[in-house]
Formats: C-alpha cells, sequence, structure tokens
C-alpha cells in the first residue's frame, strides 16, 4: 500500500515552528502555543560557537527539559552561515567605521528566512518566536502590520523591521500582548525550568561586550591599522589603535585630555582617523538610509510624518522620511539628533497626529549610511 | 504509527528476552557471589547465559567476559595493552573504527605507542594486504571493526585472522554489529578478541562481553572483585545477562532467517527509493554488507533538516552514527571513503531490524521520496 500523502504523525492540528533559544520568552511562546492546541515543532539553532552565551548547546539543552518529550524539539546547525553572514559582517562594519547591529541580520535571515525554509520541509504552516512584537491585520487592504509590543520596555521591533508581507503572515508572536514579569509569571505557573533564567543583554557572540577584542580576532589586520584622532578642522588630537575601537557618540577612552567634552563624532575609515567634537557637532539633522524595507511591501509616494528610532534603545525622533530611487530614504529630523550612527538601523514608526509615544505601528527601515 | 529504521544505533528489546529478564528481576535477587542458595541460582543463570553467548560466537565459555557493553570491551583491550606495554610498541587500526577504539588508540598513541590507522578503499573495504603490511615484530595488537557500524561493510576478517595469525600477531575484532545479523564465528576467524553488545540485536542496553581467547593478556579496566575472574570488577548485571544471553539463543536459532528477512526489506527500500529519488549514492560495498543497512547519500539535501523532518512525519533514521548526534562534524567513516564534508553531510543511514515489516518500507519510501523533494525545491527557491 502507498501512501498518498505525507501524515504520518495522524494529527489534524495545525503544525508550527517554534524557536526556542533555551530562555525564558521562546520556552514560553512555545507553551502557549501547546495550550492552544497546534502541533509544535520546538528547534534550537544552534548560531555562534560554544564560545556564546547564547544559543550555545546548553542552552539547547535548556530548551530540550522544556520540550521535555511533550513536543518534538530539534537542535538546527547554521554555525557556519552565522560565522559568515553574520560574525564577519560584523568585523567587517566596525573595520568599515560603522557600528554595525548583527542582531537584525540575525533575526531576519536565520529566525525568519532559514527557519521558515525548515518549517516548510517540516510541513508546519508557519514559525513562531518569543519576540516582544506583535502582528496585526488591516482589515481594509488585507496587509499585516508590525507593531511595538505591549511591554514597550521589551520592545523589539526595532530588530523585525525587515520582515516582508509573506514572513509576517506566516509568523506567531505568541508574547505580543504580555509584559516580561507576566511572562516570568506564566512560565513560572507552567513550571518551566527557565522561568528564572537571566537575560542575555550582550550581543550573543560577545558575551563579555568586548567587542574590538573580537573583532581582532576575526580580522587579526585590524591590530596594524592604528590612526589619528582629530578635530572637526582635521588638527591632530592624539593616536588611536583602531577605528574598529570607537562608535560614534563615545566619550570614554578617546585618550586625549581637553578643556571640552569630546564626542566621537565621526570615524573615517579611509584616512583612518577618528573625528572628535563638542556635543553640538554630534547631533545630525538628517540621515542616509539604505537597503530600505518597507513592512507594507511598496515605498510611499509622498514624503511621509514618522517617528524615527536610530539605536535599539532610542526613544524615536519626529522626522520626515523622503523615498529615493534604489531601496534609499532621506531622513530630515525635526531636531538635530545625537549620535547617529553609520551601521546602525533607522527604524520608522507610524506618527499618529496629536500623539507623543513612540509610535506603535512599524512602516519599515533600512541601514544608516550617513 | 512509527516506523524505525534505526536498528544500527539500538534495537528493541524482543518480548521473549523482557520476559526472561523480568522473571530474574522478580524471582533471582542473589549475587553471584553470595554462597547461599540465592547466590547460587544467580550464578548459575549467569553462567547459563555465558554458555549461550559462548555457542553463539563459538568459543569456550571460559573466554567470555561479561561487560557493560562492547565500548568497555574495547576500551578494556586496547588500553589493557598499557599494562601489558608501558606504552611501548605498535597498535594497528583502520581509519573506520568506533569511537569507542579510535579514542582510546588516541589515548595510547600520547603514552608513546605507534599507532597506525588503515585507509580503506571507497567502498570502506580494507586490504588484507595492507594489514599485513602494516604489522611487523613489534605490532602488540590488531583491532579493527568486522561490521561497520555506519556503512554496514563487511571486512575480510577470515582472511586477515589467519593471516595474522599465521605472523604470530594478535587480533581484536570489534563485532558490535555483526553478531545477530552475520555469521560471527571463532573458530573460522581465529581473532584474539571479540567485543560485542546485547542492545544491537534484541537484548537489553549495557550488557555485553568480551571474548578473550585463552593465552590472550587481559587486564581489568574496572577493578573491586573477584567477578569474571578479577577481569572486571562489580556485581554482576544478571537480569541484563540473562537478557544478553537469550537474546544470543534467539540469534543463533534466526541467524538465515534474520539474514533473509533483513536483506528483502532493505532491498526493497533502496529499489523503493531508487525508483521515487534522482542522484541516490549507496555508500560502501553492495556485496560485502550486513544485510540489514543502507547507507545513502542524497545529493544536496543535508542531512540533518532530512533526519529531522522524518522524524516528524514518522520514520526514525539516523544521520551518522548516534554517538555524533549534537554536532555536525561529517562522519569519519565517510571522510575516510574519499566523501567530502558536503557528500557525508548529505547522507543518511537506514538500518531494518526486527519489527519492520513491507508496508513499513513502503511507507518510508514514499515519506522520503517526498521530504527530498521538498528540501531541494526549499533549496532552489
Amino acid at each position: 500500500m502507498r501512501r498518498q500523502a505525507v501524515s504520518a504523525t495522524g494529527t489534524d492540528r495545525s503544525r508550527v515552528v517554534v524557536a526556542m533559544s533555551g530562555g525564558v520568552d521562546s520556552s514560553l511562546a512555545a507553551a502557549l502555543l501547546v495550550e492552544k492546541e497546534l502541533e509544535v515543532v520546538g528547534v534550537t539553532m544552534h548560531l555562534a560557537g560554544d564560545s556564546s552565551r547564547c544559543c550555545s548547546l546548553e542552552d539547547a539543552d535548556d530548551a530540550r527539559r522544556v520540550a521535555d518529550g511533550r513536543i518534538r524539539f530539534y537542535v538546527a546547525n547554521y554555525t557556519e552561515s552565522f560565522q559568515r553572514e553574520v560574525i564577519d559582517v560584523f568585523a567587517d562594519e566596525y573595520l568599515a567605521g560603522r557600528t554595525p547591529i548583527p542582531c537584525v541580520a540575525c533575526n531576519k535571515r536565520f529566525k525568519f528566512d532559514y527557519l521558515m525554509e525548515r518549517a516548510g520541509i517540516f510541513g508546519a504552516e508557519g514559525v513562531a518566536t518569543g519576540h516582544y512584537a506583535r502582528i496585526t491585520r488591516n482589515s481594509d487592504n488585507g496587509n499585516f502590520e508590525l507593531r511595538r509590543s505591549r511591554d514597550l520596555q521589551k520592545d523589539q521591533t526595532y530588530f523585525l523591521f525587515q520582515l516582508d508581507q509573506a514572513q509576517l503572515s506566516k509568523t506567531l508572536l505568541p508574547l505580543g500582548e504580555l509584559t516580561k514579569q507576566e511572562v516570568r509569571d506564566r512560565a513560572r505557573a507552567l513550571g518551566l525550568g527557565t522561568a528564572d533564567k537571566p537575560e542575555s543583554q550582550e550581543i550573543c557572540f560577545v558575551p563579555d561586550g568586548d567587542y574590538a577584542a573580537i573583532v581582532e580576532k576575526i580580522r587579526p589586520e585590524a591590530k596594524r591599522r592604528g590612526g589619528e584622532i582629530v578635530d572637526g578642522r582635521g588638527t591632530v588630537l592624539g593616536r588611536h589603535e583602531g577605528i574598529h575601537r570607537f562608535t560614534v557618540g563615545q566619550r570614554h577612552g578617546l585618550g586625549i585630555s581637553s578643556h571640552q567634552r569630546l564626542y566621537v563624532v565621526r570615524l573615517d575609515a579611509k584616512a583612518r582617523q577618528v573625528v572628535v567634537g563638542s556635543k553640538e557637532e554630534l547631533g545630525a539633522e538628517g540621515a542616509e538610509v539604505s537597503s530600505v524595507n518597507w513592512v507594507d511591501g511598496q515605498p510611499p509616494k509622498e514624503p511621509v510624518r514618522a517617528k524615527v528610532q536610530v539605536r535599539h534603545r532610542h526613544s524615536g525622533a519626529e522626522a520626515t522620511l523622503f523615498p529615493l530611487p534604489d531601496n534609499t530614504v532621506r531622513i530630515e529630523f525635526d531636531e538635530p539628533v545625537q549620535a547617529v550612527s553609520p551601521g546602525q538601523a533607522a527604524v520608522f514608526y507610524e506618527a499618529l497626529p496629536g500623539e507623543d509615544d513612540r509610535g506603535e505601528k512599524v512602516l519599515g527601515g533600512g541601514w544608516i549610511r550617513s | 504509527m512509527r516506523i524505525y529504521l534505526d536498528h544500527n544505533a539500538t534495537t528493541p528489546v524482543r518480548p521473549e528476552v523482557i520476559d526472561a529478564m523480568g522473571e530474574v528481576l522478580r524471582e533471582v535477587h542473589g549475587n553471584p557471589s553470595s554462597g547461599h542458595a540465592e547466590g547460587g541460582l544467580a550464578r548459575a543463570r549467569v553462567e547459563a547465559a555465558r554458555d549461550e553467548v559462548a555457542s553463539l560466537l563459538g568459543v569456550a565459555a571460559s573466554t567470555i567476559y561479561f561487560t557493560a557493553g562492547a565500548s568497555e570491551a574495547n576500551n578494556s583491550v586496547l588500553m589493557g595493552l598499557l599494562e601489558e606495554r608501558g606504552g611501548s610498541g605498535k597498535l594497528v587500526i583502520s581509519s573506520v573504527e568506533h569511537p569507542s577504539v579510535v579514542e582510546p588508540a588516541a589515548c595510547l598513541e600520547k603514552s608513546g605507542m605507534v599507532v597506525t590507522r588503515l585507509a580503506v578503499d571507497a567502498e570502506g573495504l580494507l586490504d588484507p594486504s595492507d594489514v599485513f603490511g602494516a604489522v611487523d615484530s613489534d605490532t602488540v595488537l590488531v583491532s579493527l571493526v568486522w561490521a561497520n557500524n555506519e556503512t554496514g561493510v563487511i571486512q575480510p576478517m577470515e582472511e586477515i585472522a589467519r593471516g595474522l595469525k599465521e605472523r604470530e600477531i594478535r587480533l581484536h575484532v570489534d563485532a558490535t554489529q555483526a553478531v545477530g545479523k552475520w555469521p560471527v564465528d571463532l573458530q573460522r576467524v581465529s581473532a584474539d578478541y571479540l567485543s560485542c553488545s546485547a542492545h544491537k540485536f534484541g537484548g537489553p542496553k549495557g550488557t555485553g562481553c568480551l571474548v578473550a581467547r585463552e593465552g590472550a593478556p587481559i587486564h581489568p579496566l574496572i577493578r573491586g572483585g573477584p567477578q569474571e575472574r578479577r577481569i572486571r570488577g562489580g556485581t554482576e548485571n544478571v537480569a541484563g545477562i540473562v537478557g544478553f544471553g537469550h537474546a544470543c539463543g534467539l540469534a543463533a536459532n534466526e541467524l538465515t532467517e534474520r539474514m533473509e528477512g533483513y536483506g528483502a526489506l532493505r532491498d526493497r527500500l533502496w529499489e523503493g527509493l531508487c525508483d521515487g529519488v534522482e542522484g541516490l549514492v549507496w555508500n560502501g560495498n553492495r556485496e560485502h554488507v550486513l544485510p540489514n543497512t543502507l547507507n545513502l547519500q542524497f545529493q544536496e539535501v543535508p542531512g540533518e533538516v532530512l533526519l529531522q523532518a522524518l522524524d516528524i512525519e514518522g520514520v526514525a533514521a539516523s544521520a551518522g552514527a548516534a554517538c555524533h548526534s549534537g554536532s555536525i562534524s561529517p562522519s569519519h567513516v565517510l571522510t575516510a571513503m574519499g566523501l567530502s564534508p558536503e557528500e557525508a553531510r548529505s547522507t543518511l543511514r537506514l538500518s531494518v531490524g526486527h519489527g519492520v515489516d513491507a508496508e513499513q518500507i513502503d511507507s518510508a519510501v514514499s515519506i522520503l521520496t517526498e521530504l527530498v523533494d521538498r528540501v531541494r525545491r526549499a533549496g532552489s527557491a
């Protein structure tokens, strides 16, 4: 007897793949979907090598314990792609004088592109994660919308702006309506072993926060690229041991004495110069953003008003967005914004008139180029 | 309904074996070393099992030392060389050994022994003349796997053993995969040592034995008592040993039938897959191979994802050896046969055994065919 279709599991429940990092958030996300009677397949993505604090094999063991035989659970090994597409790129960005934010590429490529591909092979209808964000559907045009989570302290939409309509349509974010405290409480109530596991804050493959050391490990030539520290007029104020050790807005570790507080205002990779200046010089009136993704699928035809978030912990600045050809956008801020760093993401949120919060709906975003 | 095609990792315990073990757990609680009636009863059960194991392997019962399995037996023989020779002399192994030989060998090498690792050909076979060419008067042991756990490839052990005997070189055979599905007869193969495990052929996990012929030196790995003639300390795993003996008894009775039955299922699987899947490669030698094992390369299909998708659809298989799970380092057995790391990673091991039937094979064929197609479509998207 030959089988016609693949469905040996004998269930007619919808199957969903949950990205389980071994932390409390994704553990609860999986548990909530089990409660909703979905057929949950847990997957831990093994990304950074064993030196990393997150996504290590120990974390996979934590996730496995949460899965505890109740759901199917697998470890998906992506260490080689992660090294190539995230860690190496991270180092190269620093060497180019930018301040990279590797979590965006990690989320987009790994938790969505690759995991969705695997979910398709697994016969699953979609992917769920423990991100703090919400996906809603516009009843007028049927479009999927990405919105900040209810817990604004934990909101992670800044890292998710690259998701497209196809991905949003197949994504479940079960924690979007919960606060972190509620997540921990519910995890504890469900007896999940990860309920009180500490938060990971740093970039996962830089557990001690020493970015320069990681860059030098991956690109040893970085150590031989010292240069000058100059002011805005080009006057040499000191020397540095590589621009990868600096980030725009940085005030400490310059090693120069001055009567006024000096900040890194610009990094010139070509000239190997760290340009410093006063707080006023740090302010940017606008920014150029490339590789822009519009969540709706198409750029607006006219300039639009938006709140723009230029780094993870930034409350957002009122601005006008001017869509340009080649997926680029020119941002003009209403007031100068401090420390707009090339390499970081600029994420656009819908600005509703009269509202003074951070904006809720993600319009899109891109990479700050200058 | 699950379809279990991973019998080289381990097998379900046969109901007859469970019954025999259950009876021992319930009724026979004595320590075989005790002089009283309870002890005597336990001792008798252990010795009866020893006879059954010895009879299956074609050796005297006095050459059987029960262990917690083949890994322990392998370690016992190899690490015993330290005591024997204090780290001098030469050891010859192959490049396709199980980790329980590979790692002790590396340890001996650190202690000063010279270790030769013989190459295999593209089909995983050893050339006996390479074995003979690698030994000399300093060689203290040759340790070779009889049937490979990953590919099922059977080495020409009779010829190798004969040649080594002529040269008076000791031979240890890791027969873990061969016992129970291939004729393992030490009357024909003059090996000095043999290791095997009960759980690979319907017995319980955690039991096995080392065979050491009379005159072959043997040193305890675990000290601490008179058990197993002071070679293996610790109270005997009586129920496990009884289960092992019982599994050997079943194997002796069923061997011909098993070889035919497993072979028919394995060939049905191969032919079914060949009909539906493009670019299939059989890794190993198709003639000198265990009847139950199929090691297949699904070109450009990562084994990891295929294995997981198969599991979700109800089919248990394996990519490389089970001991490697969690790591994707390509199988050393396959790379020794000349496969590239990518080819090794696109490999699946399917191994049939007791309880698998033709209908399950047909289901597995259609599931696997569909999944390979899905992976290939996803990859080209």
